[in-house]
């Protein structure tokens, strides 16, 4: 089995995998990190999105050896120790999210988002960008107030450290 | 997924070098469409070749009055650069049009069209701006490249570069999205250029990308949404599915026409 | 109001662990040793099945076993179950086809489950699962709702002639009959309340365990109502006594009704458990999610309101068949009848309602509870024709509610239920004025200007929640009782752990339950946990859907809570030396009467574990209850939904620009949690009338088996929603709480459609409403206008 290495939430990881494991496998079967989710099988849902080299990405549509020397962050890789990244803070203090699965996926989309975009985005752009993120729980409502306030608070401090 | 050998190569030669061996090979490039083929085991390449490290397949230039694209660049890239906005702004527009911004993070222009989805959006554009594919081995005038669904004139052996696109006068996108898959149900690229009009859709063929010939006929006398009123495009040849049969579709593209041509800019 | 108790907007205690990654999931659970299950399913509608050849995939690499139907019926396990039995109008009883979780000699739709492959990783299982050889004899379809039980229609299951379960009715037909004759004016509509797929975003998932030192099983499953799936599991389907089966649904993400029921994944999975020697795992993906999960809706249904001259309602008639797919889903057999027919009255006085239901066979997916559950369809029928009534009578669509609203309480309908409190009238004013309806003729000549067609749409619904006392259901059919059970254990230190039968999958009852006992005992809410998912830890529930955890299980939880309370007085009186009589409780404090002696609950807790100050004769030390609590009637949430949408003519495309709810819920406990749960019922019934269909084609095939053709609400598909609320307290419960739960997915189809055919101006739209059933909707408008 060929070998890849990469880096996850800061740490150097290492592995031999089978040439068919796909980035979010290797996530949660190798490394054990279960926050990134699968939704779908057709890459719509958005449940299993992590950045990748600082883009939001969809870690089921990319084979782990094409990360090979890549910067991948995920959920568990946001908050800094027991500070909560300013978006994570925004979700639960606006009702963002109810069964939670497509949470982790939101929150990195939200975040590529903000650091993308900035920190003034209005209802209709945070609706737009959105696209590729579903949620069947919350009718999106405090999401997007919830991104819109992340957003504020993300560039009203320090950029987050990625 | 079936089981398959990864290359990663990082010249398009050598990438050329493990084509050649057959084997089932196929290139991966940004893999928004081979990889979830190849999930739902749709697609069994016995070799994937990723392209991921061919770095003179991205980049954005311009050469006098013609906008080159690697075939490798992102759509993110397409609908943020500088160059496009200035050269070819629809393009940028449609660009951004594609897919989500994770989809359009990975996704490449050379991926779309070698795929040549027949809902795929940069077909359109390449076919409206009269866009010439350059490979390895040749280079393809966009109206010799789209064969039919998922057909191109791509040959054995053969990898997209880039893909040159001459700046137009004015030139829009119109995109009427299917409500699920966010594909073109019909989208409709207009380009006015020295020569003429050309206007190219998507979404809508049964046989994939095409032009309208009455369309660009009556838009070369007068390019104005007037112009097209009342040409009427037949719904021969056109889809009929779930989300749209064939004589809404051709309603469509009139519509989207019309939209096209009073936003061409 | 505590800052923590009932009627405080806390922030949801959850959500830490969902917004860091570390919620834990079915499928991220791994046991030492598991194998993965992969099931092989059928690609036909409807076919025998000749042979099955399992020789060339057992030599797969990684293959651990191959099963079929023939070791699911040598090892004697049971096949799925129906727990609601209903009798047809000639006093037969439904007729219910075999469901075993391995199909036997036959399968009944695309999907049906086959065989199953356990190996050594999922691929593995897949690729021996391509070496699986079935022969099969393909017979023809039978896949319409409406023409399944036609002659000449394929025969489904043996027990049931013309593919039909029961012809069941309701109501007084002659009555109806005779408020039909003298009716002034008579509203006829057809209508398809289209199927859909519930998809939460967590896909169904399975590990069953086996401990043979024990002889224990264990089931790690996507359930909202683990006890019931142990029960079921053990008392009909035979895995295994009671004690010797544990049933744990831990995190779970999203149901709304489809996690439900008892399926064939879960029971294969602790069945091979034991059979294999290993844990077996199963994850749904998608495509296996839309071709296997229960789907929901699917009716078709001629319906009709006679009213006379002074627009008065006189009667109700309605003819439904429901399509239950090709098999008995838990609770199928309820929800066309006694969740649905029971809520033809609205929110209206309508002196006569008779409605006959079929439910029938067909070569799909089974159908069952979906988010609301036969209400919905029910609102439907009933909010369209009151909106085409008014229009076709030339009347203001709010006055002719307004003039037949019921307006003294209780009200006793003539389809069983007896509503306890509301105030319609009070919602529909609220949700005008909120909607600025006075405002809409000017925003409609605005959109005019600009070409657009502009249309505004009511729903003034019903629910009926909370479900529901025990003995009701039972004579009505239910095989269950359905009550709710809960422990409050209080520990020597004052902290509280309350066990549940209720089991939350995105409700937020680790929250809401927790302030309950954090207003009530005086006690900060940190102190407070909620147990719930576990059979091995809380003795028994009967889980959570029917929007009846808040009235049902959090009574259970008030009434154990009244234990506690009385106990910890006794020991205050010890402590204190006074009566118990004497010892008042309040914030969190035990005063006695007239005096300053106090000691807070803490150290009452503390007491009744050392049991220093009273000797057990006299009182048992410890402080732990538990109570079990059914209602006395269902609870009738109600309200108004206003919808205003633009249209643009050329394409279709149909925005929805405003949306406003005034909802009565009686007591909120968390206003947060409740706007959120009327948010996403809001998208999901948009997402029925304007985006979602499942579409089978004439073989039987599902056209519609992932998100590229099955249109999921997006969020550029929807607007934010203005959520107001009226409070009538609920009499039938201690805490005065209707339920929220399923209200914007009952309420939002006919304020969708409503005000679509107010755009476009005549009333031939079909849910789901495309671009293209709108386009054609408005070109016709266009056209009757034009030939006028």
């Amino acid at each position: 089995m060929p070998a890849v290495g990469m880096t996850v939430n800061g740490k150097k990881v290492q592995a031999n995998v089978e040439a068919r494991t796909l980035l979010v496998q290797f996530l949660r079967d190798h490394l054990r990190l279960t926050g990134t989710h699968v939704g779908c099988d057709t890459s719509q849902c958005g449940a299993c999105v992590v950045h990748l080299d600082g883009q939001a990405i969809k870690s089921c549509t990319i084979f782990a050896l094409s990360c090979e020397a890549a910067q991948i962050t995920t959920i568990e890789g946001l908050a800094n120790g027991e500070q909560l990244h300013p978006m994570q803070e925004a979700f639960r203090e606006h009702h963002g999210l109810q069964c939670g699965f497509c949470t982790p996926g939101m929150i990195m989309t939200a975040v590529d988002m903000a650091n993308r975009l900035g920190g003034g985005l209005d209802e209709a752009t945070i609706r737009d960008e959105l696209e590729g993120n579903i949620c069947r729980c919350t009718g999106y409502h405090n999401i997007v107030k919830a991104i819109a306030a992340g957003a504020r608070a993300m560039h009203g401090q320090a950029k987050a450290a990625e | 997924m079936y089981a398959f050998n990864y290359h990663r190569p990082d010249s398009v030669s050598a990438a050329a070098a493990i084509l050649a061996k057959g084997g089932d090979a196929k290139l991966l490039a940004g893999g928004q469409t081979l990889i979830p083929a190849m999930k739902l085991r749709l697609a069994s390449p016995g070799e994937i070749i990723d392209l991921g490290r061919v770095s003179e397949l991205t980049g954005i230039s311009t050469e006098g009055k013609v906008l080159v694209i690697g075939a490798m660049t992102p759509h993110a890239m397409v609908a943020g650069s500088p160059a496009v906005k200035s050269a070819v702004p629809a393009l940028a527009e449609l660009a951004h049009m594609i897919g989500d911004p994770a989809v359009r993070a990975r996704g490449t222009i050379g991926g779309s069209i070698a795929n040549n989805d027949p809902a795929a959006d940069y077909p359109a554009a390449c076919l409206g701006l009269g866009a010439t594919i350059v490979t390895n081995k040749q280079e393809i005038a966009a109206d010799a490249f789209f064969k039919g669904i998922f057909e191109t004139a791509l040959g054995d052996g053969e990898i997209i570069t880039k893909v040159k696109f001459p700046a137009p006068e004015k030139a829009a996108y119109a995109k009427f999205p299917n409500p699920a898959s966010r594909f073109a149900l019909v989208g409709v690229f207009i380009a006015k250029t020295g020569s003429g009009v050309r206007v190219a859709v998507t979404g809508a063929g049964s046989n994939g990308v095409f032009r309208v010939p009455a369309l660009e006929a009556a838009l070369a006398k007068s390019f104005t949404p007037e112009a097209i009123a009342g040409v009427k495009v037949g719904s021969d040849g056109l889809n009929s599915d779930i989300h749209a049969d064939a004589a809404y579709r051709a309603h469509l593209i009139g519509v989207m026409a019309k939209r096209a041509v009073a936003a061409a800019h | 109001m505590s800052v923590t108790g009932i009627g405080a907007s806390v922030r949801r205690r959850e959500d830490l662990r969902f917004i860091t990654g570390k919620g834990r999931y079915t499928d991220d659970i791994n046991q030492p040793g598991q194998a993965c299950a992969y099931f092989l399913r059928s690609p036909h509608a409807h076919a025998r099945i000749e042979k099955i050849d399992t020789s060339a995939a057992a030599g797969m690499p990684g293959v651990v076993a191959i099963l079929t139907g023939d070791d699911i019926a040598k090892d004697k396990v049971g096949g799925l179950i129906c727990g609601w039995a209903i009798t047809s109008k000639d006093g037969s009883a439904m007729k219910a086809g075999a469901h075993p979780a391995l199909a036997q000699g036959k399968v009944r739709y695309v999907g049906d489950q086959v065989a199953v492959v356990i190996a050594e990783t999922l691929a593995e299982a897949k690729d021996a699962a391509e070496k699986v050889a079935v022969s099969y004899e393909v017979l023809p379809a039978s896949v319409d709702t409406a023409r399944t039980a036609a002659a000449g229609a394929a025969q489904i299951h043996d027990v049931a002639p013309n593919n039909t379960i029961y012809q069941w009715h309701l109501g007084d037909k002659a009555a109806t009959d005779a408020a039909f004759a003298k009716a002034a004016h008579v509203t006829r509509l057809e209508i398809v309340n289209n199927r859909l797929v519930p998809n939460p975003m967590e896909p169904r998932a399975a590990i069953g365990d086996y401990d043979a030192g024990t002889q224990t099983f264990t089931l790690y499953t996507t359930s909202q109502n683990p006890h019931v799936a142990r029960l079921v599991l053990s008392a009909f389907i035979g895995i295994a006594p009671e004690h010797k089966l544990r049933v744990i649904a831990p995190d779970v993400g999203g149901g709304f009704g489809s996690k439900i029921f008892i399926y064939a994944e879960e029971t294969v999975c602790v069945w091979a458990a034991k059979k294999v020697g290993r844990p077996v795992k199963w994850t749904s993906d998608r495509t296996e999610a839309f071709l296997a999960d229960a789907h929901g809706r699917d009716h078709v249904t001629h319906a009709e309101l006679a009213l006379d001259g002074a627009g008065k309602i006189l009667g109700l008639r309605v003819k439904t068949t429901a399509n239950l797919g090709a098999y008995m889903s838990t609770f199928s057999s309820s929800v066309p009848t006694y969740l649905y027919a029971p809520l033809l009255s609205g929110q209206y006085a309508i002196p006569a309602i008779y409605a006959e239901v079929d439910a029938v066979y067909t070569n799909t997916a089974p159908v069952d509870a979906y988010r609301g559950a036969g209400r919905p369809e029910a609102t439907f029928v009933v909010e369209r024709l009151i909106e085409v009534a008014a229009r076709e009578t030339h009347r203001d669509p709010a006055d002719l509610r307004r003039q037949n609203f019921i307006t003294k309480f209780p009200h006793q309908t003539p389809v069983i239920m007896t509503y306890d409190a509301g105030d319609y009238a009070g919602a529909l004013d609220k949700a005008l004025k909120a909607a600025d309806y006075a405002g809409f003729a000017a925003r409609k000549a605005a959109a005019a200007r600009k070409g657009r067609l502009r249309g505004i749409g009511l729903c003034a619904y019903i629910e009926a929640c909370g479900i529901a006392p025990s003995a009701a259901v039972g004579s009505l059919g239910a095989g269950v009782g359905l009550w709710e059970s809960a422990e409050v254990r209080v520990n020597p230190v004052g902290t509280v752990e309350i066990l549940t039968g209720s089991h939350s999958h995105g409700q937020g009852h680790e929250t809401t339950f927790a302030q309950l006992v954090s207003g009530r005992l005086g006690i900060p809410i940190e102190n407070v946990s909620i147990v719930h998912g576990d059979t091995d830890k809380v003795q028994f529930g009967m889980g959570t859907y029917g929007s009846r955890s808040g009235a049902v299980g959090m009574s259970a939880i008030s009434k154990a809570l009244d234990k506690i309370e009385a106990k910890a007085k006794k020991v205050a009186g010890y402590v204190l030396e006074a009566s118990s009589e004497d010892i008042e409780f309040k914030d969190g404090k035990f005063t006695v009467k007239g005096t300053d002696k106090a000691i807070d609950f803490g150290s009452i807790a503390l007491q009744a574990y050392i049991a220093h100050k009273f000797s057990g004769q006299e009182l048992e030390p410890g402080l732990k209850e538990g109570a079990f609590y059914d209602p006395t009637n269902f609870t009738f949430p109600a309200g108004v939904h206003v919808c205003e949408v633009e249209i643009d003519p050329d394409t279709g495309a149909t925005r929805i620009e405003r949306w406003t709810a005034v909802d009565d819920f009686g007591v909120l406990i968390n206003p947060m949690i409740v706007e959120g749960q009327v948010h996403g019922g809001i998208a999901q019934g948009v997402g029925q009338a304007m985006l979602e269909n499942t579409v089978y084609n004439a073989d039987g095939q599902l056209v519609t088996a992932s998100y590229m053709d099955y249109q999921m609400p997006r969020a550029d598909d929807l607007p934010s929603f203005t959520v107001q609320t009226i409070e009538t307290r609920c009499p039938s419960n201690p805490l005065g709480i209707k339920g929220c739960g399923e209200a914007g997915a009952i309420a939002a189809p006919a304020a969708v459609i409503n005000a679509i055919t107010d755009a476009v101006g005549h009333e031939n739209v079909a849910m789901p409403a495309t671009p293209q059933v709108v386009w054609r909707a408005a070109q016709s408008a266009a056209t009757k206008v034009a030939a006028e």
